[in-house]
């Protein structure tokens, strides 16, 4: 296939050509910017579901791989190389799908600069569904440190009052961990002599020798995307400074390329360190988990509430991912969909209310339902969906995550799977305390009364959401048939590496 | 196992119809109840109800004809790796009867609810709130219909937190009213938060089961569990007893059903009365082999159900609220159902489950009526007084609690049908013979005569004081003068309601009949589920003794609260009634115990220790480089000639290294 | 002839001579002056191994550091007339508007 038109560059770089369309209009010309941008992420969720559809169902390998050399460090060639398996081809249909959503949720909400703000927004695109698709750990890094900069724009801009210095923090947080890892990939391209993941994987002993330093490198960049606990404070004060597409993004989206690191590339390069690290992992997994949840519970800001319940769900998902059982695995991709889905759901909603009011403070709501009773049954789904009720996708997900750690032979004790269990009760202490300090009680403030009702842009970015959530809670079938044949290559891998460990 | 190639009779094909006819009227009420008005709402209910009822009517009778178990395959719902959970629908005596009670006391309840919300919702100022409350009540109906129907442990936890959001939903139902306008939702959280500690229980047994049998289906772990080791069994067991105390209320966990009664009453009679709380009586009669393999678990059920029996009867007792009695009668039967199924008596365990969903859905239904009529002859009286209702909004209806028995008195003679009815459950519940109460409770008594003396005993006192309890009850708010304006001008609730009153009040005089001691219908049925056991015979000496205790108890009701009287008679006990009156402090207890160290523990972390500790550290990182750099900017002077002499320097340095090696 | 060493202590001493300059005066000019300096030792130093090792690449170097040095030059004096205009001055010490 002609590499310009293969369908994996064209859903990295369809973006661009919106970035480029709207380089060419004038800031006055608002609204066309705004359709430009809607239409060309459209247009790349489009290609994205293509891209589904060429997917031969059943597959555990890469597919549709693209490859042309790049450039050549030393004697060392860097590859232009994208693939997909079941596991990215999800977080990539996560990407294409929540973008659209987040500029849709833009609309009234972001006035100012609108060019640059659209640019900026397809250019995280591309970064963000180039990260999901590099097999080479050059490109992949490339990709990594490109979503940086619109991010650091999106919200040191667009922000709220302490917005440089949330900027500033989210920045040099999340390059400090990924410098390591690029010294850690600089030294794999070096002793493997090929920066390709597929040859590294298949050459794993060429750096058997330093794997557990080059684990901890590459952890170092991913626990704080994901974030782990401690390594979280980023992220609280990010949301709440972000504009609302930039949180759903980050939360949607950015949160999840730290924990497909961890799959991509700790666990399949290092399996054996992965064995090793795995009860420490999920040590801090829990500790994230449980401490998210006692955080979130007190806090009076709703996007600071949503952050730190993203601290716990993301535990979930590493949880899972260390299980390193088919169970856990699976649950932990699927659990990354449905905090994007969950949370950006929560996020759109907070912003809604956000735009009619200027506050975020819970004490400011109570007793809304009575006058938007539409806004307040979607909330009260979304926020059902985000503790887990069965029937909606958080129960899915958080299932199995638990179902996996709690018999996983490599954790090797079930306590870790007890423990997060209480997550889920903590869970819903603290968001039905949202769901209740916001729409349930008396109206109490009387400004309240005029709130306005959800109008119909903001219903189509939250039913697309709605309908996902619960399409996976009822029938996730779809999605595991596309993910396990993937995990299920991962996990063999893994275990062979345990297996040959004891 | 192999049941599913052979679908004996086509009537069990229609089983997925017994969740589906309440979505389906779910659906059209979401999507048109509001346009098309209260009676197109309400038939809809009714009808979904009605037609899963009808549905279950034919499954019964297709059992009858072939009572082996049956699994209809529905769809798959999860597989990964060696993990598979499929939604499919188990037909067998067990679930057949559990729809049975659903559906029915369902249906009736339904149609009870149709007139009483309508007055409910223009009472409480909101009528647009009508179709709401229909649309949570199929969802209910559902979700209780996918617990019953489950083939799997994951399935029945679909349904089991599935009822639970429904009780949250319609506890919370008022949610602007209630203490400071928000007691009803901190209800209705409390109520779901509590249900998530049983039901982290509940999780907990499901991951050990997968790990130990491989499976979560019924017939696969069931078939399995003899052959386990009993500690492993032990830990499923008990962790499942966890998931029973929060769902059906028992101690530890049964905190959140008294404050549960803030939902409107059809919503305590169907939820938190007759079928949600009963899953868990369900829960471990499913689990009977899992159960019987493990005596320790067996006397953990028995004897938490048996103090819960006695523990929340004596509760029952100090309250003044008629719906709070009710609520603590209800844990107080769960109890004894409980305990019946800890002792293996699990037919005798079903058997009260199902008589009291007749009369204790009789009992709370009456109550609603006697509310109706009572906020009826209030707001009579406001009109004729003040001619408004302007607080309607507020929550208070100035000042008086139509629920607080205190306020009642004499009603038998405003409605004279609704106190029948009551009488009827009353009695029932008190056990007096031959109306139902009687004879399920005295198999219960049977069992434990059985097993273990000391729990006779506990459970005969729990009779009597649910017995004392019910006469005190029947004689504040029927018996004696009026004591208000508002008793006094309480009129009898239309047909509507009473209807399905007087349907349940003959269920609840004849319901004995399941299982007469000799006939033992009942038990035949559930044998072919729940395996063979000891047809419980009737001990007549035990059965008078029962009989006894509740003539007593009901006796002593009369002689006390006989006469008119300024304060409670029974403060003249001093402690012991306050201890009753104010729930021997257990919500005061688990406030300290649980909810203030949560509190402290989150609001520590999230204020020191994560915005003080933490993230001072990681901004600590950063203040260290600044500081650093700064350092090391006083070599960056400027000066092109300084940085020249580093370099010659560093020139210099190497070349002497080079020539000295 | 004249034995390679000769020509590399020559190359030094005007080396050492160039950087001394460089590294202690003040003034642009003579800096740059030091530095042309420099550039010939190294200039010899190439000339003398090219000789030695009968090699042409490092007559070759020599055109280029040569081409460099008066483009580099050029730069320079012109960068130079222009600060003494603004400045009156072409002391290197008090070259320092620019320093962070």
């Amino acid at each position: 296939m002609n590499l310009l038109f293969h369908p994996l560059t064209l859903v990295t770089f369809l973006p661009l050509v919106g970035v480029l369309i709207i380089a060419f209009l004038s800031e006055s010309q608002r609204g066309l910017i705004r359709w430009v941008a809607l239409g060309t992420s459209l247009a790349t969720f489009g290609v994205s579901l293509w891209v589904l559809s060429l997917f031969p169902a059943g597959s555990a390998d890469m597919q549709l791989e693209a490859v042309a050399p790049w450039l050549s460090l030393g004697t060392f060639q860097v590859n232009y190389h994208l693939g997909v398996d079941g596991i990215s081809l999800l977080l990539l249909l996560l990407t294409t799908f929540l973008t659209p959503i987040s500029i849709l949720s833009s609309w009234t909400s972001i006035n100012e600069r609108v060019k640059s703000f659209m640019i900026f927004f397809l250019l995280l695109e591309t970064g963000m569904v180039g990260v999901f698709l590099a097999l080479d750990l050059v490109l992949f890094y490339v990709f990594w440190e490109f979503t940086l900069i619109p991010m650091y724009f999106l919200i040191g801009i667009w922000g709220g009052e302490r917005r440089v210095y949330a900027a500033v923090k989210f920045f040099l947080f999340t390059l400090s961990g990924s410098l390591l890892m690029l010294l850690a990939i600089l030294y794999m391209g070096i002793s493997a002599g090929t920066f390709d993941w597929n040859a590294l994987l298949a050459n794993r002993e060429a750096f058997a020798g330093a794997s557990l330093w080059l684990f901890l490198a590459f952890a170092a960049a991913f626990a704080i995307k994901v974030p782990m606990w401690p390594l979280h404070t980023w992220l609280p004060d990010a949301h709440v400074e972000a504009p609302t597409p930039g949180s759903v993004i980050l939360a949607g989206v950015m949160l999840k390329m730290g924990a497909y690191g961890f799959l991509r590339f700790n666990l399949a390069l290092f399996p054996e360190v992965s064995v090793r690290a795995a009860p420490w992992m999920a040590l801090l997994a829990v500790i994230g988990i449980l401490y998210g949840a006692a955080v979130s519970y007190m806090q009076r800001d709703m996007k600071k509430l949503v952050a730190y319940s993203s601290v716990s769900h993301l535990g979930f998902v590493i949880l899972g991912l260390f299980a390193l059982n088919a169970q856990g695995v699976a649950g932990s991709v699927l659990q990354m969909v449905n905090h994007g889905l969950s949370t950006g759901a929560l996020f759109l909603v907070v912003g809604m209310l956000y735009e009619r009011t200027h506050t975020r403070e819970m004490a400011a709501y109570g007793g809304v339902w009575k006058v938007v009773p539409v806004l307040g049954a979607l909330m009260l789904v979304i926020v059902l969906s985000s503790a887990g009720l069965p029937g909606l996708n958080g129960f899915v997900g958080e299932f199995t995550i638990l179902l996996g750690a709690y018999g996983s032979q490599i954790i090797g004790s079930p306590w870790f799977g007890v423990a997060a269990t209480l997550g889920v009760i903590l869970a819903a202490v603290y968001l039905l305390t949202l769901f209740e300090k916001v729409f349930l009680g008396p109206l109490r403030n009387p400004e309240r009364r005029a709130l306005a009702e959800i109008t119909p842009r903001e219903l189509a970015t939250l039913i697309p959401l709605l309908l996902v959530i619960f399409w996976i809670g009822l029938y996730p079938k779809f999605f595991f048939a596309l993910l396990n044949p993937s995990v299920e290559k991962l996990v063999a891998l893994v275990q062979t590496a345990a297996v040959a460990m004891r | 196992m192999l049941f599913q190639e052979t679908i004996a009779n086509p009537a069990f094909g229609l089983v997925p119809w017994v969740v589906f006819f309440p979505l389906v009227g779910l659906v059209l009420n979401l999507l048109f109840g509001r346009r098309l008005g209260e009676v197109f709402t309400g038939t809809v209910a009714v009808l979904a109800s009605g037609a899963a009822f009808v549905v279950s009517v034919l499954l019964a009778l297709g059992l009858a004809a072939h009572p082996e178990p049956v699994v209809v395959p529905f769809l798959e719902w999860l597989r990964i790796g060696d993990f598979a959970a499929n939604w499919d629908f188990r037909v067998d005596t067990l679930s057949v009867t559990m729809m049975l009670v659903v559906s029915g006391v369902g249906t009736l309840i339904h149609i009870y609810a149709t007139r009483y919300m309508h007055a409910d919702v223009r009472h409480n100022g909101d009528p647009g709130r009508y179709r709401r409350f229909f649309v949570y009540f199929s969802l209910f109906i559902l979700a209780m219909m996918i617990l019953v129907t489950a083939n799997n442990y994951l399935m029945l936890f679909v349904g089991w937190e599935g009822v639970g959001l429904c009780s949250y939903l319609l506890i919370g139902f008022w949610f602007e009213k209630g203490e400071d306008g928000i007691g009803n939702a901190k209800a209705a959280k409390k109520a779901f938060v509590v249900n998530r500690i049983g039901d982290f229980g509940l999780l907990v047994a499901m991951f050990t089961m997968f790990w130990a049998f491989g499976s979560l289906d019924f017939d696969a772990v069931l078939a399995a569990a003899p052959a386990a080791a009993p500690g492993v069994l032990l830990v499923i067991t008990l962790l499942m007893l966890l998931g029973v105390t929060g769902k059906s209320a028992q101690i530890p966990l049964f905190v959140w059903l008294p404050d549960a009664m803030a939902g409107p009453t059809p919503v305590s009679a169907l939820i938190h009365a007759a079928t949600m709380v009963t899953a868990g009586v369900y829960l471990v009669a499913r689990s009977a082999p899992m159960f019987n393999a493990v005596p320790a678990a067996q006397a953990a059920v028995m004897w938490v159900g048996a103090i819960t029996a006695l523990f929340a009867a004596t509760i029952a007792l100090g309250q003044n609220d008629i719906k709070k009695v009710l609520a603590y009668s209800t844990i107080s039967q769960l109890g004894f159902m409980v305990a019946a199924v800890g002792m293996g008596a699990y037919v005798a365990g079903m058997f009260h489950l199902i008589t009291h969903a007749f009369f204790k859905a009789l009992l709370f239904l009456s109550a609603g009526s006697v509310i109706l009529g009572m906020e009826h002859g209030e707001e009579a009286g406001h009109a004729k007084g003040h001619g408004h209702a302007e607080h309607a909004d507020q929550g208070d209806h100035g000042g008086l609690d139509p629920q607080d028995m205190r306020n009642m008195g004499g009603l038998r003679r405003r409605m004279p049908v609704t106190f029948l009815v009551y009488l009827v459950g009353s009695l029932a519940l008190a056990g007096v013979a031959p109306l139902s109460g009687f004879f399920s409770k005295d198999e219960i008594l049977v069992a434990a005569s059985r097993s273990n003396f000391i729990v006779l005993g506990v459970l005969l006192l729990a009779a009597f004081f649910t017995a004392f309890y019910v006469g005190r009850q029947l004689m504040l708010v029927f018996f004696g003068r009026e004591r208000t304006p508002a008793a006094e001008r309480a009129v009898e609730s239309p047909a509507l309601i009473t209807v399905p009153l007087i349907v349940l009040a003959l269920l609840a005089a004849v319901g004995g009949a399941l299982n007469l001691p000799g006939s033992h219908l009942l038990e035949t049925w559930l044998e072919h589920t729940l395996g063979a056991g000891e047809p419980a015979e009737f001990i007549l000496p035990l059965a008078g003794v029962a009989l006894g205790v509740a003539l007593l108890g009901l006796f002593l009701g009369w002689l006390i609260y006989r006469r008119p009287f300024q304060r409670e008679p029974l403060e003249r006990t001093g402690p012991l009634f306050r201890a009753f009156n104010r729930k021997w402090w257990v919500d005061e207890a688990y406030h300290a115990l649980v909810v203030r160290p949560y509190n402290g523990i989150s609001r520590f972390l999230a204020g020191d220790f994560d915005m003080g500790f933490i993230d001072t550290v990681a901004n600590g990182a950063g203040v260290l480089v600044r500081r650093l750099s700064g350092w090391w900017g006083v070599l960056q002077n400027g000066f092109v000639r300084t940085y020249a002499l580093m370099v010659v320097v560093g020139v210099v340095s190497i070349m002497l290294y080079l020539a000295l090696r | 002839m004249a034995p390679l060493y000769y020509y590399i202590g020559l190359s030094v001493i005007m080396f050492t001579i160039g950087m001394l300059g460089v590294l202690l005066r003040r003034n642009a000019i003579v800096i740059f002056m030091s530095l042309e300096l420099m550039f010939n030792a190294a200039n010899l130093a190439f000339i003398a191994f090219s000789r030695h090792y009968q090699n042409m690449n490092g007559q070759m170097f020599v055109f280029f550091v040569m081409t460099v040095a008066a483009a580099e030059v050029a730069v320079g004096l012109a960068l130079m007339v222009t600060i003494f205009r603004t400045r009156r001055s072409i002391d290197v010490d008090q070259i320092n508007s620019m320093k962070g």
